[in-house]
């Protein structure tokens, strides 16, 4: 048996989300560590597991993967029934599925974009001794309270952003959201009450503890 | 007509000029000359499915109002509406309605296995997250930014057209081994690359597609399927509904 296989760093947020997903299906697998500083993931033989060098990738069996969002999905399909749930609960309705699959769309092209800027600012540059950009963090602040007014108002009708059940929508949001409760930007989600409690929620779930390992 | 296993791309339009224009009540709101909305269009018209288009006034900022927000909160096109369910994000949409007339028209996912369909969720997951950032800011800078009477910026340009190529050296790698990007056939992948594509080809950035043979066949096969031609006729696709 072939088994399970992620390449990654298991500090990278997009790494994480692969990790998040395995461990809420309690699915056993091999971290096969990618050092990031010594640029491992933009030479060979990384390279030829992912032409894009990023991180991570991933095997199961003869199936080789990258984009976190797309292992994600593998895996929430492929195993759909082991473990947690994180698809809609009701996996034959399609409009279900479609305002889950917003979810991850607007996760994708309205916050991570700005979500991850704002870790990479307070949080990464400091690792590789840099510097934070003051002005950069206020502009991305003032971008990502839109959206998070936009989930607030979401998150007032629905316990989490696809519907009554934790999906995959929430968890793509976690390993960036844990990153900024470490920093200033922890406020924009501490100002929003139903955005706070559903980050309280999502972060404190047995799987998202076991990332942060 | 030869009846072989592989689709040609005479069977795939064959089909489409037999397919009559089913109507289920769709609506979309949007804009005929915006890549998001045609990224939805296409998908409809691979399908011969019909859609009543109201027009969102982009230049006039109709997007950013009350009225429109409460469609999509991110005040963007397109809104797509099937009776009391509204969808936004363009690549929601199409999947959406690949999924629901998955058996209607033009075959648009690889449904066979987990793993074709890991493999083109992949797929689509490049086009967003390593093409589009390159592509959008290439067609915004170039074509659209003249449009609003803004200039150019040179720098910018360069740039991504710098991010893009590298991309585009992956795809050629990968047209060496497969027809069209997720598998042999035509998929929703190709297709969300089409709206970017097209208004690159009509800008000097045209040259990063036709140094790279494979991607030239496959740009030149995407561009050229009726579906997709009629997507970008604007009387047909939208105003003369």
């Amino acid at each position: 048996m072939a088994g399970i296989k992620v390449f990654g760093h298991a500090a990278s947020t997009a790494t994480r989300r692969a990790l998040l997903t395995l461990h809420e299906k309690n699915l056993d697998f091999e971290l096969v560590h990618v050092e990031l500083k010594d640029g491992e993931h933009k030479k060979e033989p990384f390279l030829s597991r992912n032409p894009f060098g990023k991180v991570p990738a991933f095997e199961d069996g003869d199936l080789k993967l990258f984009e976190s969002r797309a292992i994600t999905q593998y895996i929430a399909h492929r195993y759909e029934e082991e473990g947690t749930n994180l698809l809609p609960a009701d996996s034959k309705n399609i409009s279900h599925y479609a305002i889950m699959a917003i979810g991850m769309e607007v996760e994708a092209h309205h916050f991570d974009p700005v979500a991850s800027k704002l870790a990479w600012e307070q949080v990464f540059k400091l690792f590789y001794g840099m510097t934070t950009d003051q002005a950069v963090v206020e502009e991305e602040e003032a971008k990502l309270a839109t959206v998070l007014d936009v989930y607030e108002a979401r998150l007032k009708e629905f316990k989490y952003l696809a519907g009554e059940t934790f999906t995959l929508t929430d968890l793509h949001h976690i390993p960036v959201i844990q990153y900024l409760l470490g920093t200033p930007t922890k406020k924009l989600f501490d100002e929003r009450p139903h955005v706070s409690e559903w980050v309280a929620e999502i972060t404190n779930r047995p799987a998202s503890q076991k990332i942060l390992q | 007509m030869s009846y072989t296993n592989s689709v040609s791309m005479d069977d795939g339009n064959m089909v489409f000029n037999l397919m009559p224009n089913a109507d289920f009540g769709y609506k979309v709101h949007g804009d005929p000359f915006s890549t998001n909305t045609r990224r939805v269009l296409a998908v409809l018209l691979e399908k011969g499915i019909s859609y009543e288009p109201i027009t969102v006034d982009l230049k006039t900022g109709e997007h950013k109002r009350e009225s429109y927000l409460s469609l999509n909160p991110f005040g963007q096109v397109p809104v797509f509406e099937d009776g009391n369910i509204k969808l936004c994000e363009s690549r929601a949409i199409t999947q959406y309605i690949a999924y629901v007339h998955s058996s209607r028209g033009t075959q648009l996912l690889n449904l066979q296995s987990h793993k074709t369909m890991a493999t083109l969720t992949m797929w689509m997951e490049f086009e967003a997250h390593q093409f589009d950032p390159f592509a959008s800011v290439l067609t915004w800078e170039q074509v659209i930014k003249p449009i609003y009477g803004l200039e150019t910026d040179q720098t910018v340009v360069e740039e991504n057209e710098t991010g893009l190529e590298n991309v585009l050296n992956v795809y050629e790698k990968r047209l060496q081994e497969s027809r069209f990007l997720a598998c042999n056939t035509f998929t929703l992948v190709d297709l969300h690359h089409l709206p970017n594509i097209q208004y690159l080809l009509g800008t000097p950035t045209k040259k990063l597609f036709e140094n790279r043979p494979k991607v030239r066949t496959w740009v030149d096969d995407i561009t050229g399927r009726e579906a997709w031609k009629l997507a970008c006729d604007h009387d047909k696709s939208w105003f003369g509904k």
